[in-house]
């Protein structure tokens, strides 16, 4: 259907056959009908096309499907209906280091692994110096892998696994090991082969990394694609879902300026008002860097709750927080407020922010997390923009400005 | 065709593997492979010193005074050869069960494999017995170029009869538990250790509806009696080969698809 995409997910579903006795299903094979006790779905219905060079978020609770996706897109599992159309070459990273035995040394290994994927010797030949290169693990690379730190393990293996460019990338959180070094290097990788065209499938729960990298993602819930857009409004989506309690409601509204604020939670306590105001009281919606404001935040208690903690994050364009934290770290705990109560908290702090747009979201808990008691999760409660008005100019999303000194030697 | 062009684009890492396996085993042990020829040599020991005073004399058509111990390494080479790609074939899916689940290859890779690594096994287990006949003044005959015809009887059957037991084995473990034991009987009515004319004429077709049996009385017929082997009682072997090798190939299809799912 659509010519552009490069890959074409179609209707997939996935069902785990039960037949009481594994003879039964022995004897199907062989023409028997025997029925399967129960179908356990575990996707239904998925449909989704990719873009070349897309970079594809997926996430979900545990148990949602994502690594099952993964697989069948992969080729390690068959869909149980629905078909799937590849047009490239596809390279999954599902665990790192498969393949790699112990006693071989990193070369060798980087071979058998590479032939795992399918590659011939000469075509490895033409990358395993390039593979030596990336891993950075020196005279280790000619030592037997038994001897590897798990660090070193993951460098060979990323290299290995990225020697070749593909067409399609599928990712399952392999990349959460490693050290903070490593862990640059290798999404600088995957950010190269995204922007020489490769399309990306990744699947992760940092929030970072996937707002970082992606600019789509499905978000999948018990077996079913439950949102599939923009990553910061399918992420505030994510996070209301995991907050989700019974009397929960989670609602999404489109702003003036066509964002989506996604509001959720049990509505015992509920931001009445919000707003952001200046040294002179005055209400603003821009602020210039460095200047000092305050957040004023009204809160009604509708119902008898044990106590109230309000939370805030300052989060940039990207849904990327900047800051947060809640009035439980801060010990400013409100405990058992009543019924028809009324508390507004000021937060003063300087808008020590780089230029550009950013949101508040705020969090009404019983403690220091949104999962225990969820009264209301507010995303983009408010909107301001930082402008430079009177600092040097700089990028980067921090003020934070430096003194140069400067002398010739 | 799909699946020989898969193997075709795969055969580097199949080589790679049973070079790996050769490589891991010489690793950190000093004599590293020879312990896969030691092995079934020293069974070979084993059962000519305790049953050759017993069975000696009763060898038929052969002069040399270690005529048995010559008979039992006839018999072993056919039988390890057997028993190895069998009883690696039984659990073959179930022991690279995470490398199926989280890599996309040809899963059809895994038993040749599996067969090279026993191939090269067998053949340094043939060149020991050629060492060992020349030192106990037993020469082949040229009735040596009839093995390669046995091999790939025996791979056939072996294949066969241990692919189509292990896919079972994915699903129902206990196949992987039975079937060594099995083994073990299927060993003592094969004619490895005995020969073959000691059973009761009565109880003769018995032993010969063992598919093995005609396998292992090939090896013994070249490599012992210098002769070919006899073709009549290859028959039955090849057809339950071809068979065997068909059913593991239509299960293997037919199972394809859920295996990767109970892994």
């Amino acid at each position: 259907m659509n010519q552009h995409s490069i890959l074409e997910v179609q209707n997939i579903g996935k069902a785990y056959r039960n037949y009481g006795r594994e003879l039964w299903r022995v004897l199907s094979w062989f023409g028997l009908r025997f029925k399967p006790l129960h179908e356990t779905w575990t996707l239904q219905n998925i449909s989704f096309n990719i873009a070349p060079g897309e970079a594809i978020g997926v996430v979900g609770q545990n148990g949602a499907g994502k690594s099952t996706l993964l697989k069948i897109i992969t080729g390690t599992l068959k869909p149980s209906t629905g078909s799937i159309i590849v047009r490239g070459k596809i390279a999954a990273i599902l665990e790192l280091g498969m393949g790699f035995h112990p006693d071989l040394t990193g070369r060798q290994n980087a071979y058998h692994s590479s032939g795992l994927m399918g590659y011939t010797s000469k075509q490895i030949d033409s990358v395993i110096n390039e593979i030596e290169a990336f891993s950075e693990i020196g005279e280790y690379f000619d030592q037997p892998v038994r001897l590897y730190s798990s660090g070193m393990q993951v460098r060979v293996a990323f290299g290995v696994a990225t020697a070749f460019r593909p067409d399609i990338l599928i990712i399952d959180e392999a990349l959460s090991v490693g050290d903070a070094y490593f862990q640059h290097k290798s999404f600088d990788r995957i950010r190269q082969f995204r922007d020489a065209g490769t399309s990306l499938l990744f699947v992760s729960h940092d929030k970072g990394s996937i707002l970082g990298l992606c600019n789509r993602v499905i978000l999948l819930e018990k077996g079913h694609v439950l949102k599939d857009g923009d990553p910061e409004e399918t992420m505030d989506y994510y996070n209301a879902l995991i907050a989700e309690k019974e009397n929960s409601t989670i609602r999404q509204e489109e702003l003036t300026d066509g964002k989506v604020q996604t509001i959720s939670g049990t509505g015992e306590a509920i931001v009445e008002e919000i707003g952001l105001y200046n040294v002179a009281g005055e209400k603003v919606e821009v602020v210039g860097v460095g200047d000092s404001v305050e957040l004023r935040i009204r809160i009604k208690i509708h119902q008898d709750i044990p106590s109230l903690v309000l939370g805030y994050g300052i989060k940039d364009r990207l849904g990327q927080v900047m800051y947060g934290t809640n009035t439980w770290h801060t010990k400013q705990i409100i405990e058992s407020p009543k019924a028809g109560e009324n508390y507004e908290f000021t937060i003063v702090f300087p808008a020590n922010f780089g230029v550009g747009s950013y949101s508040v979201v705020i969090a009404l808990t019983d403690s220091d997390t949104h999962l225990s008691l969820n009264y209301e999760w507010r995303d983009l409660a408010l909107v301001f923009n930082v402008i430079n008005i009177d600092k040097i100019y700089f990028t980067g999303c921090v003020w934070n400005e430096p003194q140069i000194r400067l002398v010739q030697k | 065709m799909n699946q020989l062009r898969a193997i075709w684009s795969y055969r580097f890492f199949i080589i790679s593997s049973i070079k790996t396996e050769f490589r891991s085993r010489f690793a950190r042990s000093r004599l590293g492979g020879l312990w896969m020829i030691l092995n079934p040599l020293a069974q070979v020991a084993i059962y000519a010193l305790v049953l050759s005073a017993v069975l000696a004399a009763k060898l038929p058509g052969i002069g040399n005074q270690y005529a048995y111990a010559i008979y039992l390494m006839a018999g072993t080479l056919g039988w390890s050869l057997f028993a190895e790609v069998f009883g690696r074939s039984l659990g073959v899916f179930v022991d690279n069960g995470n490398l199926l689940k989280k890599m996309a290859f040809p899963k059809i890779a895994l038993p040749l494999i599996v067969t090279g690594s026993a191939l090269v096994n067998n053949l340094l287990l043939f060149l020991a017995v050629l060492v060992v006949f020349g030192l106990l003044g037993h020469a082949p005959t040229l009735t040596l170029l009839w093995l390669p015809v046995l091999i790939s009887v025996t791979l056939a059957l072996a294949l066969g009869l241990g692919l189509a037991l292990g896919i079972i084995n994915v699903f129902m473990r206990d196949i992987g538990q039975i079937i060594p034991i099995l083994l073990q009987f299927w060993f003592w009515l094969t004619p490895v250790v005995y020969v073959s004319s000691m059973i009761p004429e009565k109880y003769h077709d018995l032993l010969m509806m063992n598919p093995m049996s005609g396998i292992v009385m090939g090896y013994q017929n070249i490599l012992v009696y210098g002769k070919g082997p006899d073709l009549h009682t290859l028959v039955y072997p090849v057809i339950i080969a071809v068979v065997a090798l068909s059913l593991a190939l239509f299960m293997y299809f037919r199972a394809n698809e859920e295996m990767a799912d109970v892994l």
